[in-house]
Parts: C-alpha cells; sequence; structure tokens
C-alpha cells in the first residue's frame, strides 16, 4: 500500500470559517493508505510547502493530497512541491475545499462534511496516482500571419525582424487591409497611406518574409509547433515573374467595373491592382468580370502585354506547408448600413459610411479627394453625422460599442471643415468615448476650433425631399425633436467580424463569441492567446480596436509566436489518451469525437488460438492529445484512459463517495 | 379559401366603406370570410390602458370563438384590431398567460388561431397573380402614396412587413396598374390616439402625412386602416387649415381601389361616403382609359 498524506489547509479565514480543518484532517487519518494528515493557514505558503516536504521526507510519503483552493489556482505549486521533495510531480492531489465547499455552504457542519467527503474521494485516487512523464516535441520554426492588414504586416515585420520566417498570406490580391482605404489616421491626422506604406513595403522586401497573396487558408492540420496549412493560391491569370506593373493591361482593358476599394464610389477595370500603392504592385484578372474568360471574346491585355505575363490558362494552386506558431489577424468588416431602413440607407445615395467618406477625401480616391454627393457631384453644406449605426444596438444585434467610431466621427468633422470652410458639420451621438492618448482633446478641438456641432441623441428617421436629406432625430439635452435639412449624411457605421469569421474559426480549432469575434484565453492575463495553443490573435479578429491598438496586440502576438519559435522542443501534456490496445474494439468512435484529430488508427498483430492475426486499434498522438477525455467517455470498450484521471481511478473515486 | 372575419366595430360605423370594398372584393376573387358569430370587441381604444388582462381577454375570446367554429386564419382589415388580436395570439403561446385568459373568458384556447391582416391575405395568399387575374380597369396613370400607419408594423412582432419601409400595399397598387409613390411618411404616426382627446395634435400629425404625400406627388393615398382614414379624410380640412395649403386628396382603403380595378360599381364600395370627394378622381381615370 501507498503512504499517503493528507494537508488541510485554512486558506487563512476563506476555508476555516466555514469547515472545521481540525475534523477534517482528523478523519483523514483513519483512511486506508493514509499514514499522516495535518493541517496549516497558509499550505501555498513557503512554510506550508516547506512542511509537506518535510512530511515526505520523514514519513516516507509516496504522495499526497492537498485540500486547499481550485487546481487552477495552485495545481502547479503543489506539483512543483512535490518535485522538490523527491517525488514525481503528478504524485500531488487537489482538491478544492474553497470554491466547492467554504465558499458556497453557509453551513459550517454541512461545508464540513463535504471537505470531508472530498477528500475521502482523492485519497482514493491518489493511492493509485502513478507517476507521469513529458515528452518533447520538435517545433517548425516559421510562422503564419494570417491577414495583412496593419495587424498582419506588423506582426510579420516584429517575427521576422527576430530572425523567423514568416509567411503573410491574404485572401486579397494586395496587403494592407482595412487602413489602406482611410485617407487620415486620429488623433495625429497623419495620411493612412504615408505611414501604412513604407511598412507594406518592408513587409515585401524583409528576407524573412514570404507573401502570399491572393491566396486563401482551406484547412489546418497538426498541432502547436507543428501546424499544416493547406493554402489555396487564387488564379491571377497573370504571370507574377513575368509582370513588371507596367500598368498598360489595365489601362486597355475594355471592361469596367465598380470597385470594392473604393466602396463601389468608382470603377475599376477586369484587369486591376486594387489601388496605386498596392503591394504586390501587379494585376489580377477578375475572373467575373473579364470578357476572355467569361466568353472568350476581346484578350486586349494578352495582346498588349510587352512582357507575356497574362495566362489565361492559370489555374488554381493547392499547397501544404507547415508552420510552428500562427498569427489569426483577419480584420473587420463594416456593419451593412441597409439594416437600418428607418435610414434610408441603400436607397439614398447621400446616405455614406464612414469608409465612404475616407474614399472620398483621399488624393487618390474617385474624387480625387475633393468631397462631393454621390448623387449629383454637388459639395455639401450640411453635413450631417450619425453615431452608433450597428454599434450598441440590441435591436440589430449588435449590442457591443465598436470604438473606434468617436474618434473618426470626430476626425472626419475635423477634417470637412478643413477641406470646405463654409461647411457644417452635425453629430448625432450616444456618448463620446474618447479613451486613448489624446484622444479627449482632439474631439474637444473637433467642437471648439472646427465648429463641429455635437447633439446628443438618436436619429429616427432620414429621408429625402427635392435634394436634400432630411435627418429628424432627438435633442435629448434640451428634450426636443429637431430636424435637419442636409446635403450629405454619414453613418458611422461599427465593425462587426468578416462574414465567413466563424468558418475561419471552425479551420483553426479557435473559438469564437456570439457574434463571430474570436475569443481570447483569458479577457484579462491572455488576451492574445487563443484556447489552442500557438494560435495566437492580433488586431480587430478579436473585437473592435483602432490602429494603435491592432498595432500593439500584433507586437505582443508577435513576441508570443517569437517565443515559441526560439524553443527548439516543446514539452508534450503528461495527462493524455492512452488506449489499452488489448480491450480496444477498434470501432473508431473515439476518432470520429476527438476534437484535436489526436487520434487514429494503426494495425497490430497478436497471437489468437495459435495464429498470428491482424487488427486495427486507436492510436493517440500525444502531441495533439489535449487530454480533454472526450474519447475516454464515448469509448464503449472502456479502452480509452486519461493517465492521471484512468476509468480505475474515477471509479475509486466514486466508491469512496458512496462508502460514507 | 374559407377565412374567419373579424370586422370589429369600425367596419360597421366609421369605416363601412372599408367593409363593403373588403366584402366585395373578396367575393370578386373567391375568398370565403366567414364572419367568427358572437364576436365582441377588442377593446383597442381604451382596455390596454386600462388593465392589460382584460386587453389580451377581449380579443383572445374572439380567438377561440374561431377555434370553436374550426376557422383557424381570423382575417382582421381594421389595423387596431389586428394588432391587439395578433398581441392577444402571441401573449397566449405563454402558457401561463393562457391559464388565466382561459379563466377570465371561460373558453378553452388551443393556440391555433392565428390573427391575419386583410392586406397580408391579399398579397401573400392570394398573391399577386391572382388579383393581377381580376383587374379590367388598371388604375392606368393614378400615382397612389401608399400609407400603412403605424399598427400593422410596428412593433416588429407584430408587423405584417417590413417595420420601416413596408411595401405590400405597394405591390398590390402595382398590380392594380396604378403607380405607388416613394416616399417617408407611410409609417409615420397621424396622431390616430390622440384624435378625440387632444384633437389638434392629431391634426398636426396629419397634415405633416397630407403633406408629404403631396410633395411625393400623389393624386391620392391609400389605407389599410380605418383609423388613419378617418383622420386623413376627415380632418383633411382642418389640416388644410392649420398648413395653410390644399390637399385636396382623396383618402382610399386599398381594396377601394381594388374594386374599382375590378371594374365593381363606386356604390358597391362606398366611394360616396367619404368627406373629401372619392369618385370623380376614379371616374376620371377610367374615363381616360376609355378614351
Ligand atoms: S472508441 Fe475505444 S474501442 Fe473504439 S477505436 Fe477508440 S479506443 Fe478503440
Ligand atoms: S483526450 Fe481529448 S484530445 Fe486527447 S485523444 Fe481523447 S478526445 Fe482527443
Amino acid at each position: 500500500m501507498k503512504r499517503i498524506g493528507v494537508f488541510v489547509c485554512h486558506c487563512g479565514t476563506n476555508i476555516a470559517n466555514t469547515v472545521h480543518c481540525d475534523q477534517v484532517a482528523e478523519m483523514a487519518k483513519s483512511y486506508p493508505g493514509v499514514v499522516y494528515a495535518c493541517e496549516n493557514k497558509y499550505m501555498c505558503s513557503e512554510p506550508g510547502q516547506m512542511m509537506i516536504q518535510e512530511a515526505v521526507r520523514e514519513q516516507n510519503l509516496d504522495g499526497y493530497v492537498v485540500a486547499a483552493c481550485s487546481p487552477r489556482m495552485h495545481e502547479n505549486t503543489f506539483r512543483k512541491c512535490a518535485e522538490r521533495a523527491g517525488l514525481n510531480a503528478y504524485m500531488s492531489e487537489q482538491v478544492n475545499i474553497r470554491e466547492q465547499c467554504s465558499w458556497v455552504h453557509a453551513d459550517k457542519e454541512k461545508g464540513t462534511e463535504k471537505a470531508i467527503d472530498l477528500v475521502r474521494m482523492a485519497v482514493a485516487k491518489a493511492v493509485r496516482n502513478q507517476p507521469l512523464s513529458t515528452s518533447t516535441i520538435p517545433v517548425t520554426k516559421r510562422a503564419l500571419v494570417i491577414g495583412a492588414g496593419i495587424a498582419g504586416i506588423q506582426a510579420a515585420l516584429d517575427i521576422a525582424d527576430n530572425g523567423f520566417q514568416v509567411t503573410l498570406l491574404d485572401r486579397e490580391h494586395s496587403i494592407g487591409g482595412r487602413m489602406a482605404q482611410v485617407d487620415k489616421t486620429f488623433p495625429t491626422l497623419d495620411c493612412s497611406a504615408c505611414i501604412l506604406t513604407p511598412k507594406m513595403v518592408e513587409a515585401a522586401q524583409h528576407p524573412n518574409i514570404e507573401m502570399a497573396t491572393y491566396t486563401e487558408v482551406e484547412s489546418v492540420d497538426g498541432f502547436v509547433g507543428n501546424f499544416d496549412v493547406t493554402l489555396r493560391k487564387k488564379a491571377a491569370y497573370v504571370d507574377f515573374h513575368l509582370c513588371t506593373g507596367c500598368g498598360l493591361c489595365q489601362e486597355k482593358c475594355p471592361k469596367k467595373v465598380s470597385s470594392e476599394f473604393e466602396m463601389d464610389l468608382g470603377p475599376r477595370k477586369a484587369v486591376y491592382v486594387p489601388f496605386p500603392q498596392a503591394v504586390p504592385n501587379k494585376p489580377v484578372i477578375d475572373a467575373n468580370h473579364c470578357r476572355y474568360l467569361l466568353d472568350g471574346k476581346c484578350g486586349v491585355c494578352k495582346k498588349i502585354c510587352p512582357t507575356g505575363a497574362i495566362d489565361y490558362e492559370q489555374k488554381d494552386e493547392v499547397i501544404v506547408e507547415r508552420f510552428g506558431t500562427i498569427v489569426v489577424a483577419t480584420g473587420f468588416e463594416q456593419f451593412d448600413i441597409s439594416k437600418y431602413e428607418e435610414y434610408g440607407a441603400g436607397r439614398y445615395p447621400d446616405v455614406i459610411t464612414g469608409l465612404h467618406l475616407e474614399r472620398l477625401m483621399n488624393a487618390s480616391g474617385p474624387t480625387a479627394g475633393k468631397i462631393k454627393r454621390p448623387s449629383d457631384g454637388k459639395i455639401p453644406e450640411k453635413i450631417v453625422f450619425v453615431k452608433c449605426v450597428g454599434s450598441r444596438d440590441e435591436a440589430k444585434d449588435r449590442p457591443y460599442c465598436s470604438k473606434a467610431c468617436c474618434m473618426y466621427v470626430a476626425k472626419h468633422a475635423t477634417l470637412i471643415k478643413e477641406k470646405l470652410p463654409q461647411s457644417k458639420s452635425y453629430v448625432f451621438y450616444m456618448d463620446v468615448r474618447t479613451g486613448g492618448k489624446n484622444y479627449e482633446e482632439f474631439y474637444k478641438r473637433t467642437q471648439e476650433q472646427y465648429d463641429g456641432q455635437y447633439i446628443r441623441g438618436r436619429v429616427s428617421k432620414i429621408f429625402q425631399v427635392g435634394d436634400k436629406l432630411i435627418v429628424r432625430g432627438e435633442d435629448s439635452l434640451v428634450g426636443r425633436p429637431i430636424e435637419i435639412e442636409a446635403d450629405l449624411v454619414v453613418l458611422a457605421a461599427g465593425m462587426e467580424p468578416q462574414k465567413d469569421a466563424k468558418d475561419m474559426a471552425r479551420r483553426l480549432g479557435i473559438s469564437y463569441d456570439q457574434h463571430g469575434w474570436y475569443s481570447e484565453a483569458h479577457p484579462k492575463l491572455q488576451p492574445i492567446e487563443t484556447h489552442t495553443a500557438g494560435i495566437y490573435l492580433a488586431g480587430t479578429c478579436q473585437g473592435p480596436k483602432d490602429i494603435p491598438e491592432s498595432v500593439a496586440q500584433a507586437s505582443a502576438a508577435a513576441v508570443k509566436a517569437t517565443g515559441l519559435l526560439s524553443k527548439g522542443e516543446l514539452t508534450s501534456e503528461a495527462m493524455t489518451a492512452e488506449c489499452n490496445e488489448a480491450v480496444c474494439a477498434g470501432c473508431g468512435l473515439c476518432m470520429s469525437i476527438c476534437p484535436y484529430k489526436a487520434i487514429d488508427g494503426k494495425k497490430i498483430t497478436e497471437r489468437v488460438h495459435g495464429q498470428m492475426k491482424e487488427r486495427e486499434v486507436a492510436h493517440v498522438n500525444a502531441g495533439l492529445c489535449q487530454g480533454c477525455g472526450a474519447c475516454t467517455v464515448n469509448c464503449p470498450s472502456s479502452a480509452m484512459n486519461i493517465k492521471g484521471f484512468t476509468n480505475e481511478q474515477i471509479l475509486a473515486e466514486v466508491d469512496a463517495l458512496c462508502q460514507r | 379559401m374559407k377565412y374567419g372575419f373579424y370586422p370589429g366595430c369600425s367596419l360597421h360605423g366609421t369605416g363601412l366603406e372599408y367593409g363593403l370594398s373588403t366584402h366585395a372584393v373578396a367575393k370578386k376573387i373567391g375568398l370565403n370570410l366567414v364572419e367568427i358569430p358572437d364576436w365582441n370587441c377588442c377593446g383597442a381604444s381604451s382596455a390596454h390602458n386600462r388593465d392589460p388582462l382584460l386587453a389580451q381577454a377581449l380579443p383572445a375570446r374572439n380567438l377561440a370563438l374561431a377555434e370553436q367554429y374550426g376557422l383557424n386564419d381570423v382575417v382582421i382589415s381594421c389595423a387596431a384590431c389586428y394588432q391587439r388580436l395578433k398581441i392577444a395570439e402571441l401573449a397566449t403561446q405563454d402558457k401561463k398567460a393562457r391559464v388565466e385568459i382561459e379563466e377570465v373568458i371561460e373558453m378553452k384556447l388551443k393556440g391555433q388561431a392565428k390573427a391575419r391582416s386583410i392586406l397580408e391575405v391579399f398579397a401573400n395568399d392570394i398573391s399577386l397573380e391572382k388579383i393581377q387575374s381580376h383587374v379590367v380597369k388598371p388604375l392606368q396613370g393614378l400615382k397612389v402614396a401608399c400609407y400603412y400607419g403605424c399598427l400593422f408594423v410596428k412593433p416588429p412582432e407584430v408587423a405584417i412587413d417590413s417595420s420601416e419601409n413596408p411595401l405590400m400595399m405597394d405591390e398590390i397598387i402595382k398590380t392594380l396598374g396604378g403607380t405607388p409613390v416613394d416616399w417617408a411618411y407611410k409609417t409615420e404616426c397621424c396622431g390616430g390616439s390622440l384624435s378625440i382627446t387632444r384633437t389638434q395634435a392629431a391634426v398636426e400629425m396629419t397634415a405633416q402625412v397630407l403633406r408629404y404625400a403631396k410633395l411625393a406627388g400623389a393624386d391620392c393615398i391609400a389605407t389599410p386602416c380605418p383609423l388613419c382614414t378617418s383622420n386623413l379624410d376627415m380632418r383633411q380640412k382642418a389640416a388644410e387649415k392649420a398648413l395653410g395649403i390644399s390637399f385636396n386628396l382623396p383618402i382610399y382603403y386599398f381594396t377601394e381601389l381594388m374594386g374599382t380595378a375590378f371594374g365593381l360599381a363606386p356604390s358597391e364600395l362606398g366611394l360616396d361616403k367619404h368627406f373629401v370627394e372619392a369618385k370623380s378622381l376614379l371616374q376620371n381615370l377610367s374615363a381616360t382609359e376609355a378614351q
């Protein structure tokens, strides 16, 4: 029989107030295997741990149970303590009599009773504990960054600067993301392209960065240190090795299409680069609009291309590559304003969004930077901004704050006044939220120096009369309805996750919230990590953020990724599943249920009635297994066991509970 | 097609022509409307201000009656009645509320009877194709402002169409050969509930509805609601005075326009019962057509 010790913690008064700790220790002495039991005010403290170590040596213990707080808090503490005492770390067992007893039971007698039961169970398990060991897995020293907006670019640059290989992937054919569409940035009003373009170029030229634009992630297999990612390189119909980016094809292409990059405010061609500073600055052919690809007519670009780079025969390419870590930076989409029918969005051309206005203000935009109304090209004089469109509105299933809109509206009002000194801007708001360095000052300046008139209240209706837009709302500070005849209305559309964010999450095996934002492992202490080891989050795929925040998170993700890559190998989980091949029936149920795809089949040969027979059994890849236990409960033959939580150990606990 | 029919008081009183035209059109199109025997007031104008249980029990009794006669679709013309019956229908989905209501009305409720608006039944059950097949005198050149009011489309839980930009009636008018105008006041309140208590406020609200219909270039307004109609029609003179503008906008129940396009006689539809003269616009229309 093993020699087990029991240590009951008071946790100051946390436990001792509602549990008679002395009685718990006293009872423990009577359990089979227990040779020593005592109590202490703070088991996790230095003296507490010393006490355990001394007892292990003096009483010659094989293992012990600590009855204290949650293992989430201190399991590691007591395992390390076991090692210092000369035991295997997994010979330490912790039972939670704080959260599960003292904190939830006011009655001291009942609390004590429950604590006694829990300790009895833990002892029954501890007697059956076995030393466990970890192994190591090699790490592929390459990172994948998915999404090449400002967050993805920053993460890639940081990882690359730290000396590791990075693949920077984007499904669009230029990097730059949303920030490339923005004209100026708050609160400094520097030109967005001027600060973004150098980074784009740097990423393109960095020896450690490989760009994979116009590429999508099809699937992700493997696990931390070794992700096998299947990538689809979409056919561009242009051979980038031959193309010099001269732009002739784009110039001569007869097919005009509305430009997504310009928010449909301007045209592009069927063969095109989305914007002048695009990286790579080489065109692709839009197969949905190219006359040649659609019905075999035209072919102008091929005729005109001086280097023969146009290749109508090009096909999608699918490749599998291995990466040690993945940074997800897939960004956001703008809320679809047509869901506000009362604002006439989508029906009235002069009701636009913030991103539309960015394009209208941009020197390389469809109006060369002149703010003109989309309907008739007139210069607007009265401009109304409506905030929180698709944010903080439960009726539209968007209860969250999109965070950046307060500031970008202030920026717009400021810039409009600069460009059109005769104009007047009105801003309807619910609250003004300007939490950020120099943000509040910026907002004040918009009001005081740039004549932005802020009106607290929601807009109820926008409609067109003649060439004016009537904006009807409430001034809730005055308590009156208010009506403004505007020339242009800008809706501050909030952020929402990419349409396919949930699909992507499933491919990556990471979790997301009810809206589709990716979930961090812990909202305060692990805001970069996901629940899947080796996958990190950067930027707005995790939730609304502005540029500085996205960049900060991207750098943080890069540090995490670099930290992982700089390790030669990773320690695997000790508590993984294990198949008892003798009883495994090979049914495969565990394989289909394992969320980490950690189980596959393997052939074994065995002697049955004197004959050698071959059959298939389950086989666990310890590197992939996260020890979740899904397979063990599913296994009809009880062949699957989690090390440290075997069927035998759990049944012993149940037996112990029933013995009262 | 056999449907239960709940006329409510307005179809026997202020909205007589709504009742007439609804029945005439239904007959023409083969929609069999069976008036629910022993129906009672839905309590629309005041019950919900007095006693929530009464406000649900009154309309619920009509649903219970309909169920007893095996009429699971209860078609309602009046917007206010529709809303009360719909809200009762939704309320009785909740078991606890249902038991309470059953006790008050001393009847059982299976929760099968559904409150349906006549507008939606025409648009969906009858279908636009079927409506079109009965058109003999298209409303050629008639510019109509379709005014839905609020009770059919708000709150969103009871809405028969989009709460902000409903198009159901516009589609019917188009099918009849008319031209629905695009305007922003189709769901704006006419002040119906203030009509008696604060008449001046109601007049001002009504005046705005009329003004924007006129601005949009409408020749007339079509409604599915007796309350809206009485405000827009009966108080039009007062509204004109308030704004100092002459509107001269006939206010039709959409069923009257359907009946006209189906070739029914004005007297069958009650076109002579309007405050703002309503016959000649439609007669001139057919005259132009005859030329
Ligand atoms: S579920 Fe159990 S029996 Fe079936 S294959 Fe997996 S380990 Fe074997
Ligand atoms: S414990 Fe969980 S992760 Fe490990 S093999 Fe079983 S199901 Fe897969």
